[in-house]
């Protein structure tokens, strides 16, 4: 099957650093779910925001970048713009400090869907109230007229994740969806989610600090350690992982019922930054 | 080693009852944690009972003396707490020599430079890292300082509020191992805010489960794993928990 999005030999590096942010990265991405894991600072994000584009100032190499029929590394950006948000979209962390505060949920959502496709307000209303009721809110006309703030996190992530799905995207990157939301919603969000990209086919690369969120939710697992992939591996497989680093960030994790004793310490070794060049 | 005891905690504000009651005893030496969703009042708790906040009714008693007696020297020898994030709490212009040489100065302490280092030589770092800025540190280490300048005044009881959710896995887990260490070592007892229940659980003895303000169940570390939680809240809590973790 031909990928969505293609990338090879990827290197990030940001203005006036000497340093690369991202190096050497490479994978390839169908219709499935592809983790990005790392701590912070691994470079993770970085990935997510060089395919969409998204780092003014900053230096993207590659040998290839392609999503779909498209080179992203020199289309135009005002061909971007045509892109963004229409077949390839985000999802951010934190819905309090990604949705505009001082306009309606609702609005919002049908902004972006009209921003993209051509259609009267009356029908772009409708499709909101539509994929409003797809990430299952249950009152999807008293919530279109809410403000950001009205809502609880849980439901400002759905929000946002309407807002994204909205004009059928091809690629949705995920980066970090639910590390801002507490436990017991976090789960419905991945789920909600979760169907949708199944059922829509999407292509997600889901970026996250969490092992266990994309040992659920995802089909394969990049791990990422200082700019660079040092491991690869199916998501059922993470357990039987081989690289220094991943096993020592699965065992610094407590565990409920665990043995409480002292947590086993990541010990880091500079022989990774250079070993997966 | 000092006990902590709250009494009908409450904050009414005009209408509002932002706390209706709370009220849990912790043994001396003990870790209790406080498990809830973010606006439950974990935090608002740790912020009366340090007297961050006044405006609030009921009582704070540490070993034998209520925190509202004690005066502000008394009290900051007491208790003392770190937050949740380091890149916060800790001033961007103040090197870790000046954020360790405040407190001692103002209670009047002798030998400050041994008193400095062997507090820096608790929290694992070398006497070298007086000298640096928090811009010159990673997070780990700064949750280390801020760490360090809660034990400089040598407290008894230390509150954490989320002291390791601002942190990646393999930092979470240094900091973690050094405040059970420390415990051991000093006999603190420690209230810990905590959204994780991995851990609380791997930290605490026991913990109260929070939702709007209220405690809704105190509950032993094992009672997690024994599925021994009895209020429908708490068994959400802990059940979305180990789901999440995939324990089951």
């Amino acid at each position: 099957m031909e990928p969505i999005l293609s990338v090879k030999n990827l290197g990030v590096r940001y203005g006036g650093s000497a340093e690369w942010a991202v190096r050497g990265v490479s994978f390839d991405l169908g219709r499935e779910r592809l983790g990005i894991v790392g701590e912070s600072g691994s470079g993770k994000s970085t990935v997510g925001r060089a395919i969409l584009r998204l780092l003014p100032g900053a230096e993207v190499t590659a040998d290839r970048m392609r999503f779909e029929e498209l080179d992203l590394l020199d289309i135009p950006e005002r061909r971007m713009l045509k892109v963004r948000g229409a077949r390839m979209s985000m999802i951010l962390q934190d819905p309090k400090f990604s949705l505009n505060p001082i306009e309606r949920c609702g609005d919002q959502i049908a902004e972006a869907y009209r921003t993209h496709v051509r259609a009267t307000k009356r029908k772009a209303r409708a499709k909101t109230l539509e994929m409003l009721e797809a990430v299952q809110i249950r009152e999807p006309e008293r919530v279109y007229d809410l403000y950001p703030h009205e809502v609880s996190g849980g439901m400002g992530q759905r929000v946002m994740i309407a807002m994204m799905l909205m004009t059928d995207p091809d690629l949705v990157i995920a980066d970090e969806p639910t590390s801002a939301l507490d436990v017991t919603v976090r789960l419905e969000v991945l789920r909600i989610l979760d169907g949708l990209v199944r059922e829509r086919g999407i292509g997600l690369v889901m970026i996250s600090h969490d092992l266990n969120l994309v040992r659920n939710f995802c089909d394969r697992v990049l791990i990422m350690y200082a700019g660079q992939v040092v491991e690869v591996l199916d998501a059922r497989d993470l357990d039987q992982a081989t690289h220094p680093y991943t096993q020592g960030l699965i065992a610094a994790q407590p565990r409920i019922g665990g043995d409480r004793g002292p947590l086993p310490v990541l010990q880091r070794r500079d022989s990774w930054v250079e070993g997966a060049a | 080693m000092k006990p902590v005891s709250v009494k009908n905690l409450s904050i009414t504000l005009g209408a509002a009852q932002i706390l209706p009651d709370v009220s849990f005893d912790v043994a001396a030496g003990e870790c209790f944690g406080l498990v809830g969703e973010s606006g439950s009042g974990k935090s608002t708790v740790l912020r009366c009972a340090s007297m961050l906040w006044s405006i609030w009714d009921g009582e704070v008693r540490i070993g034998d003396q209520s925190v509202r007696d004690m005066d502000v020297m008394e009290r900051c020898r007491t208790l003392q707490m770190v937050f949740q994030d380091p890149y916060g709490s800790l001033h961007p212009r103040q090197s870790v020599r000046t954020v360790l040489s405040e407190p001692l100065a103002i209670h009047g302490l002798d030998n400050r430079q041994d008193r400095m280092k062997a507090a820096l030589s608790d929290v694992g770092l070398p006497s070298e890292f007086l000298d640096r800025f928090p811009h010159q540190m990673s997070g780990g280490q700064r949750q280390r300082v801020a760490i360090a300048r809660a034990l400089i005044l040598e407290p008894d009881v230390l509150f954490l509020d989320e002291p390791t959710s601002a942190l990646d896995v393999s930092v979470q887990a240094e900091i973690l191992n050094l405040l059970a260490r420390l415990r051991q070592e000093k006999g603190f007892t420690y209230i810990m805010v905590s959204h994780d229940l991995a851990v609380v659980d791997h930290m605490c003895e026991r913990f109260a489960v929070m939702q709007s303000g209220r405690i809704v169940e105190v509950l032993d570390r094992d009672d997690i794993v024994a599925n021994r939680a009895k209020e429908p809240y708490a068994r959400e809590l802990i059940g979305a928990s180990l789901a999440y973790e995939q324990v089951v």
